[in-house]
């Protein structure tokens, strides 16, 4: 009973060395905000030069900044986001519904295909991506790159493969018997799904959109291409790259431009901290 | 409903010769190269159109069909011009001259020779390769020793799981910065005091270990999570049995919790070797893959920290050898795909004699 009490010590020390290490960048991050950039370079560990004033005076600078644009950022990046998530759930479930429900030929290679597409690393397809956008843009006369439309439109492709994995192993699990059930009641396929399937699919529409919200929020790499480093459009991953790349060492500036661009997901986590952590190891487990 | 089903198969015959119609005036002008500036919206209206007319379309028979033609075209649609199409094209084009807009003809397995005689981009090959070994253990052990952590018997057990997990929830790019500034001004304090004045960034070596120590800072939460989840599917009797049996911790662990939960191992063991491989944001953030090398096959390197991936974009983007950059980015596909087949058959096949 001793030996238990003091391996708890042990542990919990243990525990919050370790949790020290891991908040450490984090809290740096947030104390430097508070500094000017002679405080920083200076004392970037100490309390020396915090003060409050300096925190709203360094956002201001930030916000206001017309390379930064951290409101235009931000806003395409929540629309970017919402608009791909949305249409993942919706247009994954669809097909998903349809290749679970249907054993023919077609629907098994459609699976095959997308199941193998899923270690197609983007570096392989980046390249012609690009120049296939431009060449459709011009052709059909529809700007898909420097466009909100056409980056939703590549997610929905590159999220598709992983979205329809995981929810067609969701809904095998669903007894067959309630759509009969609803086709003898006179219920049509399509009213089938949207009124009886698609509601039940929300547990696992919430792991997906976990999924494919932190990476879609987090990506660089595509919008970066297809946007372009210093385009009209920009989300918020490459408007940091972009700030960073025309203020080196202003640590002052990055370190707040750094702030605002963790914040949300921070918030976010907080709130929703259980489902976040529970969908992103049910993602890895299917 | 004699006059509704009437009403129906007019609509659906209207919409579908409306779409068929727009769909068809949209590509006459778009291959005549006109250029005005209704052909995209009305090629995406009528092929809507011509959608919700095949919806309509007055069948009782091939309703069923028709649903799931509807249903699957939209994700395939955007898989195959996103994904299918590009990989294709991407294969050709690794074997040609082609410059990011138009090529000129077939060169064979040029690309591919000139990228093996290049010694920058050996050198990071070996590196990603380094740089992978390096964090599958590494994650894989400190994940698992965190995840005993936190299924052991400690208080605010919620708040260490949140803390460990909290670097994942940030893109490698902003990530990397913040790092950037720990190293070169943070860090920097502490070390010139033991008589160390450059930033360990400044050293090729010590700037590689430092992408190794973010990465695992990023990444070793989210493994420790699955690791937790795993650890807790293994039954309460069972552990009793081995204590109640006289077994120690250490044995418990060998001989128990990890056979039981070698599935997880194979899914973390794959997951940081593919995450690994794939590696961008924060080695273009941290170092951006600089760094010297004195002396690889007879050459002097200026990219010491350079991992694959961030070749690729460099020699595409950055240099504007677009074909040399997708014979390699081909490589990489090839040696990600043959990873994770192998890796794959192996833990499959110990999984089996479990």
């Amino acid at each position: 009973m001793k030996m238990k009490k003091s391996s708890k010590i042990i542990f919990t020390i243990l525990g919050t060395i370790v949790a020290v290490y891991t908040l450490f960048p984090f809290y740096l991050v947030v104390l430097n905000t508070f500094k000017n950039a002679n405080g920083i370079v200076s004392n970037p560990v100490g309390f020396g030069g915090v003060s409050f004033s300096q925190l709203m005076a360094n956002i201001s600078a930030v916000v206001n900044n017309s390379n930064f644009n951290f409101w235009y950022a931000f806003g395409t990046s929540v629309i970017i986001t919402v608009l791909s998530l949305v249409l993942l759930a919706l247009f994954g479930g669809m097909a998903a519904w349809v290749i679970c429900r249907n054993k023919t030929k077609w629907s098994t290679a459609i699976y095959m295909v997308f199941i193998a597409s899923m270690i197609i690393p983007f570096q392989v397809v980046m390249l012609p991506l690009i120049s296939t956008f431009r060449d459709v843009s011009q052709f059909i006369g529809i700007s898909m790159l420097q466009s909100i439309p056409g980056i939703v439109f590549a997610y929905c492709g590159f999220g598709g493969a992983m979205t329809v994995f995981i929810l067609t192993g969701f809904i095998k699990g669903i007894p067959y018997e309630l759509e009969e059930a609803a086709a003898i009641d006179g219920c049509s396929p399509e009213g089938t799904f949207f009124r009886i399937i698609f509601p039940l699919l929300t547990p696992v529409i919430t792991t997906v959109t976990i999924l494919n919200g932190m990476w879609i929020w987090n990506d660089y790499l595509l919008p970066s291409l297809m946007l372009g480093q210093n385009g009209k459009v920009k989300t918020l991953p490459v408007a940091v790259q972009a700030f960073v790349g025309s203020y080196v060492k202003q640590w002052d500036l990055i370190l707040t431009a750094a702030l605002l661009a963790i914040v949300p997901m921070i918030v976010i986590f907080l709130v929703a901290q259980k489902q976040i952590m529970n969908g992103m190891v049910e993602g890895a487990i299917k | 409903m004699a006059e509704n089903s009437n009403k129906t198969k007019l609509l659906s015959y209207v919409l579908l010769a409306a779409g068929i119609a727009g769909l068809a005036f949209a590509l006459v002008l778009d291959f005549s190269g006109s250029s005005a500036g209704f052909r995209g919206p009305l090629l995406v209206a009528g092929a809507i159109v011509f959608l919700v007319g095949l919806y309509f379309f007055p069948t009782v028979e091939h309703h069923r069909s028709i649903i799931n033609f509807i249903f699957l075209f939209p994700l395939l649609f955007t898989f195959a011009v996103t994904v299918l199409i590009p990989l294709a094209l991407g294969i050709v084009y690794s074997f040609t001259d082609w410059n990011g807009i138009r090529l000129t003809g077939f060169v064979g397995f040029s690309n591919y020779a000139t990228m093996f005689k290049d010694p920058s981009f050996v050198w990071s090959v070996l590196l990603t390769f380094l740089f992978v070994i390096f964090n599958m253990v590494l994650i894989n052990v400190i994940g698992f020793m965190l995840a005993l952590l936190c299924t052991s018997k400690m208080r605010g057990i919620n708040f260490f799981r949140a803390s460990y997990f909290l670097p994942n929830l940030i893109g490698g790019i902003v990530l990397g910065y913040i790092w950037q500034f720990v190293f070169n001004n943070v860090l920097i304090q502490i070390t010139s005091k033991w008589g160390m004045m450059n930033s360990i960034l400044a050293n090729t070596k010590t700037a590689f270990a430092a992408i190794v120590v973010v990465y695992i800072w990023q990444y070793a939460g989210y493994i420790m999570l699955i690791y937790v989840t795993g650890l807790t599917t293994v039954p309460k009797d069972v552990l009793e049995a081995s204590q109640i049996d006289g077994a120690n911790a250490l044995t418990t662990l060998f001989k128990i919790k990890i056979p039981m939960i070698a599935s997880t191992v194979t899914i973390c063991t794959f997951l940081t070797l593919t995450s690994a491989f794939k590696q961008f944001d924060v080695n273009m953030a941290l170092t951006n893959g600089t760094g010297s090398v004195a002396d690889f096959m007879g050459s002097y390197l200026t990219n010491g920290t350079q991992m694959l991936a961030l070749n690729i974009y460099n020699t595409a983007i950055t240099k504007n050898s677009y074909a040399l950059g997708q014979a390699k980015a081909v490589l990489f596909f090839i040696i990600l795909a043959s990873v994770s087949i192998i890796q794959v058959r192996i833990s499959n096949s110990k999984e089996v004699e479990l």
